[in-house]
């Protein structure tokens, strides 16, 4: 089973969120999203200032296999996005939940923080997708 | 329903934590880990593949040379008379009568009047309903050999690593490329799919494993189908089912070296071949080189000086940091060409394959 730390949120589409001391969230991808990639070679990330709504696609994670985009969570302006990716995507597969995280959101609308994932209903999702 | 098949290595992948996955209805191990490291090491060092999937076929019988004479779009008498000591193996294609290909294969001469064909895995029923239907008018047996497993081991040190785990096979390092060894049971071949040198080694299924175990513990990587992949589309190699198929000949997909049309032998399409190379085929295989950040993906069109072509295969290259492909162009068709991956259009270089060779990058990065 692939890694799901407890204090994280998630969304049906294996995005993790976490909120950052400033009260701005940060969005990754999983673990199982990384490993049923593969090796990552290019990620395409949003601008900063961006304005996204929830389910918006806004980054492109491609690997060897194939590109995949990648939806926001939450609704909200781009705070900063992670430029190391840009020289090292392979980051987001060593490191998924650390130096892996792709952007960082300022939310606009909290209730939709009440939508998100647990990692228990997360770990049941994988489960489901598995049989 | 077919279910779906597992090699006699099954446990061992799983075992190593391999991402299995259907491929040609066997369940395969794609990556054990991080398929470019995969990639790296062969290219550095060695690596080894399960490659039982693919469909092993003896043919044996008086007429047999005859029998692949008209088969074979390559001409099997290259392989000599064959000496059981030392067989030689031909790459070639096998066509239908209007020349589209119907598979590519290695072809082994193993003995006066036995061969071997190590054919695809996907297209194993069709080729097996064909070749038996052929061989009814030279009487020949056609049989398959699923009782045998095929490891591929590849790359620089490839040689030396199965010597040393090899009981008694020091030979191995005297085989000339596209020869064969018998060893016992088992036959040992300086063939590969990688560009590089390496050994194709087919054995009883029930011995696999020893023989795998005993090269992981020398360290000699685990390798997937998509380091597989990575590393022939680099060596300029072609896919079957991806770079062509039935409605291809091998005039159009770059593999008109291994059509002879040798004086005097009919073959199935040979007709048609002749008639479409005194035509002009009108597009030929080039190699690709994307240089910007995106991937070049299998049916991209592409827009060249010479008029529009498709990407047949394409997928990164971990020895040149960038995207490559393989492609279906015009004829005339040189320099820049654009792409269309996603919606966007991409900037691109028409490169002859190989991409890589033995170990050396062998088109210019601009």
């Amino acid at each position: 089973m692939s890694e799901i730390p407890s204090e994280l949120k998630y969304t049906k589409d294996h995005e993790w969120v976490r909120e950052a001391d400033d009260g701005s969230w940060v969005v990754g991808i999983t673990d199982h999203a990384q490993t049923a990639l593969g090796d990552l070679v290019f990620v395409e990330l949003p601008e900063v200032d961006a304005e996204l709504s929830a389910g918006d696609a806004c980054a492109v994670v491609e690997s060897v296999k194939a590109a995949s985009d990648v939806y926001s969570p939450l609704s909200g302006v781009i705070a900063e996005t992670n430029a190391a990716l840009n020289d090292a995507p392979e980051l987001v597969n060593s490191d998924p939940y650390g130096d892996g995280w792709l952007f960082r959101i300022r939310p606009g609308s909290p209730a939709e923080l009440e939508e998100l994932l647990t990692s228990e209903d997360y770990e049941r999702l994988l489960v489901e997708l598995d049989d | 329903m077919t279910e779906i098949k597992r090699t006699s290595l099954y446990q061992s992948h799983l075992a190593m934590g391999a991402r299995m996955a259907p491929f040609g209805g066997w369940s395969m191990p794609i990556a054990y880990g991080s398929q470019i490291g995969e990639h790296h090491c062969v290219r550095r060092h060695a690596g080894m593949f399960d490659v039982s999937h693919m469909t092993i076929v003896d043919v044996s019988g008086a007429r047999a040379q005859a029998f692949l004479g008209y088969t074979l779009a390559n001409d099997v008498t290259k392989l000599g008379a064959a000496p059981a000591a030392a067989p030689r193996a031909l790459y070639s294609c096998m066509l239908r009568e209007d020349g589209g290909v119907l598979d590519d294969l290695i072809a082994y001469g193993l003995a006066q009047n036995q061969f071997r064909l190590v054919v695809n895995a996907a297209t194993r029923d069709k080729d097996l309903a064909w070749l038996t239907r052929q061989a009814s008018a030279y009487a020949v047996t056609v049989e398959e050999r699923d009782d045998l497993a095929m490891i591929a081991v590849q790359g620089p040190a490839a040689v030396p690593e199965f010597v040393r785990c090899a009981f008694d096979g020091a030979a191995a390092s005297s085989l000339k490329p596209f020869t064969a060894m018998r060893l016992g049971e088992w036959l040992v071949a300086r063939t590969g799919y990688t560009g590089v040198d390496g050994l194709e080694i087919m054995l009883p299924a029930a011995e696999a494993p020893a023989l795998w175990q005993a090269l992981a513990t020398q360290g000699v990587a685990a390798c997937g189908l998509g380091a597989r992949d990575t590393l022939r589309l680099e060596a300029g190699l072609n896919l079957y089912g991806q770079d062509m198929d039935e409605s291809v000949t091998p005039l159009e997909c770059g593999l008109g070296w291994t059509v002879a049309f040798t004086f005097g032998r009919n073959f199935v399409g040979r007709e048609a071949l002749e008639r479409q190379q005194a035509a002009g085929p009108g597009v030929s295989q080039f190699g690709l080189i994307l240089r910007g950040r995106g991937v070049l993906r299998s049916g991209c069109e592409v827009v060249t000086n010479a008029g529009q072509g498709l990407v047949t295969s394409g997928s990164f290259s971990p020895t040149l940091g960038c995207s490559i492909g393989l492609a279906r162009l015009p004829q005339g068709a040189r320099g820049r060409c654009e792409v269309s991956i996603r919606g966007h259009t991409h900037s691109a270089r028409i490169v002859a394959p190989p991409f890589v060779r033995n170990g050396k990058i062998r088109v210019e990065l601009d």
